[in-house]
This record gives C-alpha cells, sequence and structure tokens, in this order.
C-alpha cells in the first residue's frame, strides 16, 4: 500500500526531525474509505469485539509481505489507551492487532488521560504533548501497532521515546492510513 | 438529598432503564441513588443452560452474542451485538431503573389547542381510542386507510391522557416522522412537556410528559407508559425486529393502553382481527371523503432490457405525454439504489428533450443514507423539483399534496403488498387535488401486486364506493 517513493507526509516528518525521521517506516493495510470506517467506528467506538477478528488475515499478510524488510528481532509494542480510556472500551484495539502477528509482545508504554485524537484538528495534534512515558528500557528493534495512521504524531510521540531510551529502530503497523 | 432533587431526579429517570454510561450523574450523586434504593441494578444479560438473553433488547440468537476479554473487570464474559449501536450492554455492567418516588406528571385542564374539525368517521375513530385510554383497554388496532388523518385522530385521546396526568408516548419506525411530528404536537399541545428521541437527537436527557420517538428509543424505557401509540405496527422494523415488541411491552405500564395504527395489517393481525383476539376498528375513508386511487397494472415486456441500458421504458415515456392531469409532480419509485442512481441522468436527459422537465435541476433522487434526505424532500414539497426518484424509503409516512406516482418493476421483491399500497397511498392526498393516476411498471403480475390492488378496491368497498 505505503510503498516508495516517501510520502509527502514522511517528507514532512523528516523535515521535523531534520533528516532523521524517528520512525523508519510505517506499513497500512487499508487506505481510509467509507467501508472500513463504517467497521472500525463499529469496532472501536461501538466496542464491537469480535469484529476485530475479521482484520486477522490482512494484518497477517501485510506483515508477510514486508517481513523481509524488517530487521530480526523486532518485537511488536502496541500502541496503549489511557486507563480511563480503556475503561471505557473494555479492550485496547491496538492490542487486539498485535496480538494477530507472530511476534514477541512487550507493553512498554503508559499513556496518560487526554483528549480522544479523533477529537482534534491536525494542527492540535502536531503541537500535542507527548501523552507516553516508558515502563521499560528497550534495546531490540521495535514495530508499533496502531489502528489508525492519520498524521503521523502518536506514533511519533512513542517513536521519540523509544529511541531516546536505547530502541535502535523503530518500525510501525497501522490498520488504516487516514 | 433534598426531596426537591429527587423529585428532580424521579422526573428524569421514572421508567427508564440505562447503563451507567447513560446516566449523567456524578459519581457521588449516582452511588447515593444506589445504596438508598431510588436506582436497582438488575443484571444485562442473564444466562442459563439453553441460551443467554439480553436484557434490554430481549435477543436470545446465540449469534447475535460475543465474548469479550474484558479489560474493566479482567474476566471474559459476553456482550450483546445486537443493540451495540445503542451503547454496549455487557455481563459485567448491569442495567439501572428507577425504584424511588414516581413523578407526578401534570394534569393540564386544556392541553389541547387544535381547532380543526374531524370528519365524522375520524371522530369515530376518535372517540374508540379516547374510551380505549379512558377505561385502560390493553389494545386496540385502528386500521385507517392511507390519507385517513391518523394523527388528528389520535389528538383526542391524548388530550384526555393528558388530562389525568397519564405519560404517553407516540412510537414511529423512522427519524424523520418523528422530527416531522415534533413541530406540530408542540404546537397543538403547547403547555405540555414533550420531548423527541431518536438516534442523534439532542433531547435525550429532556424530562417529558409526552414522548414522540423512534420505535429504537422504546429499549431505553421500562414500564414508563400509561400509553403507548405504536403508528405503523405493519412497517419495518417493528414487525421483523422481535427487539422492538419486547422493548414495547416492557415500556408500557402494568395497566396501560397500547394503541396500533395501520394502514396495511398484516397477516398475523388480520388473523387476530378476525378472530376477536384483537380489538380494532377500520376507518375506510380518507378524510377528504375520496377513495383511494386503483393503482393501473402495465406489463412491459422489455423492461428488464430497458433498465440495464438503462433506458426509461417506452410505456412510461407514453403515458407522460397524455397524463390526466399534466401539473402534477411525478414521484417514481425503484427497487435499488444501484438502479435510481443509473437512471437519474437517463431520465433527466430524455425528459429534458421531450420538453418535459425544464431542466435537470428538476429530478431528484433519495435513499435511506442519503444526507440530503430532508432537504430534497423539502424542495419537492415546495415544488422546486418536479421529480423525486425513490426507494421504498418513502412509501409511507410523507405526504405531498399532488403527484401521480409510478413504480418502476413492481415485481420486485422489495415491493410486497403493503409497501405497494402504501405506495398507492401516495396520490390524492389532498382536498385540493383529491385523485392521483398510480402506475405499477411490471414484466409479470406478482401476488403483491394483485393483492394490492384487490386490497385497495376491498378498502373503497367498505368506505361505501362502487
Amino acid at each position: 500500500m505505503c510503498d516508495d517513493p516517501v510520502c509527502n507526509d514522511c517528507k514532512q516528518w523528516a523535515t521535523y526531525y531534520y533528516d532523521r525521521d524517528v520512525l523508519t517506516r510505517n506499513y497500512s493495510v487499508f487506505v481510509y474509505n467509507d467501508v472500513i470506517q463504517d467497521i472500525v467506528t463499529k469496532w472501536k467506538y461501538r466496542g464491537d469485539y469480535v469484529l476485530g477478528n475479521i482484520f486477522k488475515q490482512y494484518i497477517y499478510q501485510t506483515y508477510k509481505q514486508h517481513k523481509s524488510s524488517l530487521p530480526d528481532q523486532i518485537i511488536t509494542v502496541p500502541i496503549p489507551l489511557s486507563g480511563q480510556r480503556l475503561l471505557e472500551r473494555g479492550f485496547n484495539q491496538a492490542k487486539m492487532l498485535a496480538n494477530f502477528l507472530p511476534l514477541k509482545q512487550e507493553e512498554l508504554l503508559h499513556r496518560l488521560h487526554g483528549e480522544k485524537q479523533s477529537k482534534k484538528t491536525r494542527k492540535e495534534r502536531l503541537s500535542s504533548k507527548n501523552p507516553f512515558y516508558l515502563l521499560k528500557k528497550v534495546n531490540k528493534p521495535v514495530l508499533l501497532v496502531d489502528d489508525i495512521y492519520t498524521t503521523g504524531t502518536t506514533l511519533r510521540h512513542a517513536a521519540s521515546l523509544l529511541k531516546q531510551n536505547g530502541c535502535p529502530d523503530v518500525y510501525a503497523l497501522t490498520l488504516v492510513r487516514g | 438529598m433534598a426531596s426537591e432533587t429527587t423529585n428532580q431526579l424521579a422526573n428524569q429517570f421514572a421508567g427508564k432503564l440505562l447503563l451507567r454510561s447513560e446516566i449523567p450523574l456524578s459519581e457521588d450523586v449516582f452511588q447515593h441513588c444506589v445504596s438508598s434504593g431510588n436506582f436497582t441494578a438488575v443484571s444485562s444479560i442473564s444466562k442459563n443452560l439453553l441460551y443467554c438473553q439480553c436484557n434490554r433488547c430481549g435477543n436470545r440468537e446465540p449469534g447475535l452474542f460475543a465474548k469479550i476479554p474484558c479489560q474493566i473487570c479482567h474476566r471474559e464474559h459476553h456482550y450483546c451485538r445486537k443493540c451495540i449501536e445503542m451503547g454496549r450492554v455487557m455481563e459485567c455492567e448491569p442495567l439501572y431503573y428507577w425504584n424511588g418516588d414516581q413523578p407526578a406528571w401534570a394534569t393540564p385542564a386544556d392541553p389541547c389547542s387544535w381547532d380543526g374539525e374531524l370528519t365524522d368517521k375520524q371522530q369515530l375513530a376518535a372517540d374508540r381510542i379516547t374510551q380505549a385510554i379512558v377505561s385502560q383497554e390493553k389494545e386496540l388496532l385502528i386500521w385507517a386507510v392511507c390519507g385517513a388523518g391518523k394523527t388528528e385522530m389520535l389528538f383526542p385521546g391524548i388530550t384526555k391522557a393528558l388530562q389525568s396526568g397519564k405519560r404517553v408516548c407516540l412510537a414511529t419506525p423512522r427519524a424523520d416522522v418523528v422530527r416531522e411530528l415534533l413541530p406540530r404536537f408542540r404546537q397543538v399541545f403547547a403547555g405540555v412537556s414533550i420531548q423527541g428521541l431518536y438516534g442523534g437527537s439532542d433531547e435525550k436527557e429532556k424530562v417529558a410528559q409526552l414522548i414522540l420517538s423512534t420505535t429504537h428509543q422504546l429499549l431505553r424505557f421500562r414500564q414508563a407508559f400509561d400509553v403507548l401509540i405504536i403508528d405503523e405496527i405493519d412497517a419495518f422494523p417493528y414487525h421483523k425486529d422481535p427487539s422492538l415488541s419486547f422493548a414495547a411491552n416492557r415500556s408500557r405500564k402494568q395497566i396501560s393502553t397500547m394503541i396500533y395504527l395501520t394502514a396495511t395489517p398484516r397477516k398475523e393481525q388480520r388473523r387476530r382481527m378476525l378472530q376477536k383476539q384483537l380489538n380494532h376498528m377500520f376507518v375506510p375513508t380518507r378524510f377528504h371523503g375520496y377513495p383511494l386511487p386503483v393503482p393501473s397494472l402495465k406489463m412491459c415486456r422489455t423492461l428488464k432490457k430497458d433498465l440495464a441500458r438503462p433506458a426509461p421504458p417506452k410505456l412510461l415515456t407514453e403515458w407522460l405525454k397524455q397524463r390526466v392531469n399534466p401539473e402534477r409532480q411525478l414521484l417514481l419509485f425503484v427497487p435499488t439504489i444501484e438502479l435510481a442512481e443509473k437512471l437519474e441522468m437517463v431520465l433527466a436527459r430524455k425528459f429534458i428533450q421531450l420538453g418535459w422537465l425544464p431542466s435537470k435541476q428538476a429530478i431528484t433522487f433519495v435513499h435511506a443514507s442519503d444526507p440530503d434526505r430532508e432537504e430534497k424532500v423539502q424542495q419537492f414539497r415546495r415544488k422546486e423539483t418536479f421529480m423525486l426518484l425513490t426507494t421504498t424509503i418513502l412509501e409511507r409516512g410523507v405526504t405531498f399534496p399532488s403527484v401521480d406516482v409510478v413504480v418502476l418493476d413492481a415485481g420486485h421483491d422489495v415491493f410486497d403488498e403493503a409497501a405497494l399500497v402504501q405506495i398507492a397511498g401516495r396520490a390524492g392526498r389532498s382536498p385540493d387535488d383529491p385523485t392521483g393516476e398510480v402506475l405499477f411498471i411490471h414484466d409479470g403480475k406478482t401476488d403483491a401486486m394483485v393483492e394490492a390492488v384487490s386490497s385497495v378496491k376491498a378498502m373503497n368497498k367498505r368506505g361505501g364506493f362502487r
């Protein structure tokens, strides 16, 4: 889906990080469309947990397709929800997706509660404070897993935190590219 | 807690059945209500050896339950998928109902300011409804032909109910009907607290004695109503979805009156009426005293070919040239959204060429998930467009003063008998133009078509027309 050449979004981020984007690559399974939007809404916001299972084969296939370009030893880190959001939702959709991958998974991040990302404008997202802190240092490469890539802010908040703390390389796998 | 606030809470929550997330109270106040016994918790999903049951929507189908590894209670348990659009019901979260003092609703002496006149037939039905409400009859079905003026027939009964401090709900299948009725009821029952409930309405937290709602919203009520009026009892989704009758029955008080309204009762209801299990009253005439337009069936052998191209069947253009009253707007029903989308431009081109339409803005198309549906319907009503292409979404509950009606491919499965009778009932609704032509274009008669025609004729006959 998101093969070379580098998309404008990544180019902008590269400039932002003085040519050293903290996120090496993002792989997305789907490009946003009405059908995906409906399914994701029902799954994530209405909380229809089992609906997430329909993404299993797609996530797995995308991973397999790009497996050769991912470093060995890579572990998955699902983007967490804040404690409060988890109590509202009952499950973490990113963790559900990460469970579909045949890789070791570690929950290294904790997230502070804030306004929903989906309720913010692009500008607000880009200027938002990093909501994550690290529970544990890691020296292996990391594949962040999340459901939707919109501006890439959330993933880069997580990635920069990991990189500052000894993680050599951060990739991302997301279900939908907004 | 002061008694004043308890009264407010009673007004707000009496008769409701809610999830904690639907109760807008601080945790302190809420816990106080629970410990004082004002809120009672009931399990939201009950289980036995054979099945799970969702206690909000009554769902028992195993395929409509799923398991979630719940991060709230750290167990894996069931949740209901059937009513999830109204907020998720999970095993670990109970439903709450108000068990405290019951609210005392107002008893306005003169709540109704409607100054219209009922026809004799309407008056008979209105009296029958009032009688059912006063004597707390369990069930009454009003079978009134399309255009009989059902809403007005309800006014006297609702007035009586409000005068004696009863709580009333009028439930109808579609949100647009609720939105249409609201301003009208607010005008007629000006001093009464009225709430409109539908998905996305902004009045969810209001407190009201008279509630207009979509049938789905009844899922949030329990023993709330003294009078529950179910409009369009035969319509989708009520007759197809057992959740809705489950919710309707739960939302009425133990001693209460349920009134069903329909123009096209289904077999089940007819059987119950015949066997005297269901009290009913038949209103055989339209309020302006003219008969229902009888549909004419037109066979078109090339229909499938025409629609595949797509092109308007020759028969349609021929008929357009020789309509009885060419001033009337045209309401055209098609079986599917895809077909309507394809036809819109083709018809526009053809009819402009024939000089029958001034421009392509004069034709418009609506369907269920069209965001501009309301606006387009209003435009057609204001005669800003001449021709409206629609799916069955407009088969009922809408009134256009002067239209001819065509059903393209009337043999399609979506047009069952009730739908066809309702569609025919869109014509001739105004006293200024009380007739209209109704055309069913088909490529082979179906039972539905034949039954629809004979049902219209039978109703006219009962209305004293020959």
